[in-house]
């Protein structure tokens, strides 16, 4: 009995990663983060900024999401999102620029809690990519 | 009957108009592909929008007080659509088929007596359309800078929408494109986004009657989840107008070169007769001079 399932990340542009290998995906849904391993109850949920990790049997994948949505049904764990990169390849520039612009939008007054929580989040996980 | 002269610079005119014409339609055809290519890389993500939606709104109970965006305000008073066009003329019949489907859909309106507002995204959308319709176009948005489509413009209209909904400045929304079926033919389409349309769930209720686990709520994910709806939405109608817009084009361009072939045979055929009786006539001449002597 094999313990793999499939998954789909897909961004509106174009299918962003493809595997039908992996036994192990963690994401960081907007409650806390979910492992998902094969054979889990079919759920929606949606994407806090953080990392997905994907766990297949040769190698390890992190990817960076701003936001989305995931389902995972007959199997198949399927990402939406707008906002994602390979950890690999994270630019620092552009890394360092949203931390800016998510303090930017920190310091104005109008926001409200959850927003504010998001950003904060942003900023935490942001800063820890760029540290690496 | 135009002198030889004229006739000449005629068909050197035509000539240089046919090979641009080519050129564009080379360069229509190149862009095709690509475009193309990008509706259907594209097409995974709004379906997979939509499945979830479907399941989301399936396994919702509490009609009364589901999210606005997906049942409606309870009213039809108010009708925003929004036109997508291209930035750029010479595509055949594509613009105006858009404007002629949106045309009567406002004449419909108006006539029931409601509230029009209309967005145009597209610079030939909002030529056409501030003639006849200036006082009811209430926004008027074009991406000539962007190169490419991508999700970012999208939003922004998308972000629009949500903001005058939020605001109680409409009741229905309503987007109009042009769906790309092949080279030849573009279907001009109306889909109505907000509230959005039911009538697929009542089709395949029985066929999955799973039960989700959601986290947060239902209603929540859905009122998160809705307004990323609109936007990829209008993602996939302007992804789709794209792959339209260089078909169509493409055609228009095609027909074009041809057209100009056929005028500068038949204007080639008019400038060899005319040369020959010129000729005759002179030849006639010297020798009825000659026969006179």
């Amino acid at each position: 009995m094999s313990n793999l399932f499939n998954i789909d990340i897909v961004n509106p542009e174009q299918s962003f990663l493809s595997k039908d290998n992996v036994f192990e995906v963690v994401i960081p849904a907007v409650e806390g983060e979910i492992g998902i391993l094969k054979d889990h109850i079919p759920i929606i949920s949606f994407l806090k900024p953080g990392i997905i990790r994907v766990f297949s049997e040769s190698e390890e994948q992190n990817f960076y999401v701003e936001d989305g949505i995931v389902e995972f049904k007959d199997n198949t764990l399927s990402v939406l999102t707008s906002s994602i990169f390979d950890l690999k390849d994270a630019d620092k520039n552009f890394v360092s620029e949203s931390i800016s612009s998510a303090e930017a939008e920190l310091s104005k007054d109008n926001i409200d809690d959850q927003k504010r929580f998001l950003l904060n989040h942003k900023v935490e996980v942001l800063k820890s990519i760029s540290i690496n | 009957m135009p002198s030889l002269d004229d006739l000449r610079k005629r068909i050197t005119s035509v000539k240089s108009t046919q090979k641009i014409t080519k050129a564009m339609k080379m360069v229509a055809a190149a862009k095709l592909r690509k475009a193309q290519e990008n509706a259907e890389k594209g097409r995974p993500y709004s379906e997979k929008m939509n499945n979830v939606i479907l399941n989301l709104s399936k396994s919702i109970t509490d009609k009364e007080n589901a999210p606005k965006l997906l049942v409606g305000t309870g009213e039809e008073k108010v009708h925003l659509c929004i036109v997508l066009t291209a930035d750029r003329g010479l595509c055949g019949g594509f613009n105006t088929n858009i404007i002629k489907k949106a045309k009567s859909y406002f004449e419909k309106i108006i006539s029931e007596n409601k509230t029009l507002k209309i967005i145009t995204v597209g610079s030939k959308g909002y030529d056409q359309l501030k003639r006849q319709y200036k006082s009811y176009i209430v926004e008027n948005i074009s991406f000539k800078e962007s190169k490419n489509i991508n999700y970012f413009d999208a939003d922004k209209v998308g972000k629009i929408i949500i903001e005058k909904f939020e605001k109680n400045e409409f009741d229905v929304c309503a987007i109009f494109y042009n769906k790309f079926k092949n080279v030849i033919t573009q279907i001009p389409q109306e889909q109505q986004i907000v509230p959005l349309n039911k009538d697929k769930n009542d089709k395949d209720d029985s066929s999955n009657d799973n039960d989700y686990e959601f986290e947060p709520d239902e209603d929540e994910i859905l009122s998160n989840l809705l307004p990323k709806n609109i936007s990829t939405q209008i993602f996939k109608a302007m992804l789709e107008n794209s792959a339209s817009e260089q078909g169509s084009r493409m055609t228009a361009m095609d027909n074009a070169t041809r057209n100009a072939g056929e005028l500068v045979d038949r204007l080639t055929i008019e400038y060899n007769r005319s040369r020959q009786a010129a000729i005759t006539k002179e030849l006639i001449e010297i020798i009825s001079g000659a026969e006179s002597l």
